[in-house]
């Protein structure tokens, strides 16, 4: 069999998703944002939601995400995407809205925001990126930064006794009443990517059938923050961010 | 049973070199184009060696910016 042979529309298998556009994305190369906008571009489209779906994008390194993905978006003010996103879904209620944001947006500037929009059981999904840095702005500490990690903002490493302990607000979300599906997920693998996946459209079905409130969080890489190139982003991901932040379905209140 | 084959296209202008198909390729088959960069400044991947290609789809998944398309067809 020849390339050309091979190389015909019928044969095509895997590529970019359709509701992904041409636009070059401004993410550095390896970057887990690319990953995710993947896998929310192929289940908007698997679900068949192109034209009823509302994205609100954050303050930070997703800031552009309305560029990259021909669905409805609406930026929020740093840290406010959950109080905008149950604004618009209360007033669209037969939209699917989710929104995503980062750990400097979601964790710091807008907990509480997050924390009582998923309290209130609001029929969103609340998609989140956590590289325990603060990836847009230099790489300085974040509330999720790892203890003994170095950042900008903390060049000896992260000091219990002086910057605190890390936030672990996916925990903190399965606790609370209103949430009906919490997951932690990571996109380093093909595997990792699959699972990571069917989270996101299990809390995009929860979201659209108004079951409750969902959060994911996806254990990312930040290779420019952490000064390393993007395949050891990934080793270090596994060796460090993983013992604090486990991977896994954390609050499904269907099964 | 009829060998399944594959092949990739790869957008070189979109790619940025961040190397992450090349760890995901069960059968080391991409490398970087040495000593080249596309019109943005990156270094790119290639298929050195597409005939031994099954179409797994492993670097297109994890492809963070959506520049690997797989086509893929079981051999007659």
């Amino acid at each position: 069999m020849t390339k050309e042979e091979l190389l015909m529309p019928e044969n095509l298998v895997c590529g970019k998703p359709t509701l992904m556009n041409n636009e070059p994305m401004h993410y550095c190369p390896g970057c887990s944002h690319g990953m995710v906008h993947k896998i929310i571009a192929e289940v908007i489209e698997e679900m068949q939601l192109e034209e009823r779906t509302v994205g609100i994008c954050p303050v930070g390194c997703a800031v552009f995400a309305y560029r990259y993905l021909d669905i409805d978006w609406q930026e929020a003010a740093h840290g406010r995407a959950p109080a905008v996103a149950t604004a618009i879904k209360h007033l669209w209620p037969d939209r699917l809205v989710f929104t995503y944001q980062g750990d400097g947006d979601l964790a710091c500037i807008g907990a509480c925001e997050t924390i009582h929009a998923l309290n209130r059981g609001e029929n969103i999904t609340v998609i989140f990126i956590n590289n325990a840095i603060y990836g847009m702005t230099g790489g300085q500490m974040a509330p999720t930064t790892l203890v003994g990690m170095k950042t900008a903002t903390c060049p000896y490493g992260r000091d219990v006794k002086l910057h605190g302990y890390p936030l672990n607000i996916t925990d903190l979300a399965a606790n609370l009443e209103g949430t009906a599906f919490v997951s932690r997920q990571s996109v380093h693998t093909v595997a990792a990517i699959r699972k990571a996946k069917r989270a996101i459209r299990h809390a995009f079905e929860n979201s659209i059938n108004g079951i409750g409130s969902n959060m994911v969080e996806i254990v990312s890489t930040c290779s420019a923050g952490w000064k390393t190139t993007p395949v050891q982003a990934n080793e270090w991901m596994e060796e460090n961010m993983f013992k604090f932040y486990k991977v896994g379905d954390l609050k499904d209140i269907q099964h | 049973m009829g060998k399944i084959k594959g092949v990739i296209v790869i957008d070189t202008e979109r790619c940025k070199g961040c190397q992450l198909c090349i760890v995901a390729c069960p059968l080391d088959l991409l490398s970087i184009v040495e000593k080249k960069v596309n019109q943005r400044g990156y270094p790119y991947i290639q298929q050195h060696d597409w005939e031994r290609c099954t179409g797994c789809t492993s670097c297109a998944v994890v492809c963070p910016d959506g520049c690997i398309s797989v086509y893929r067809k079981k051999e007659d």
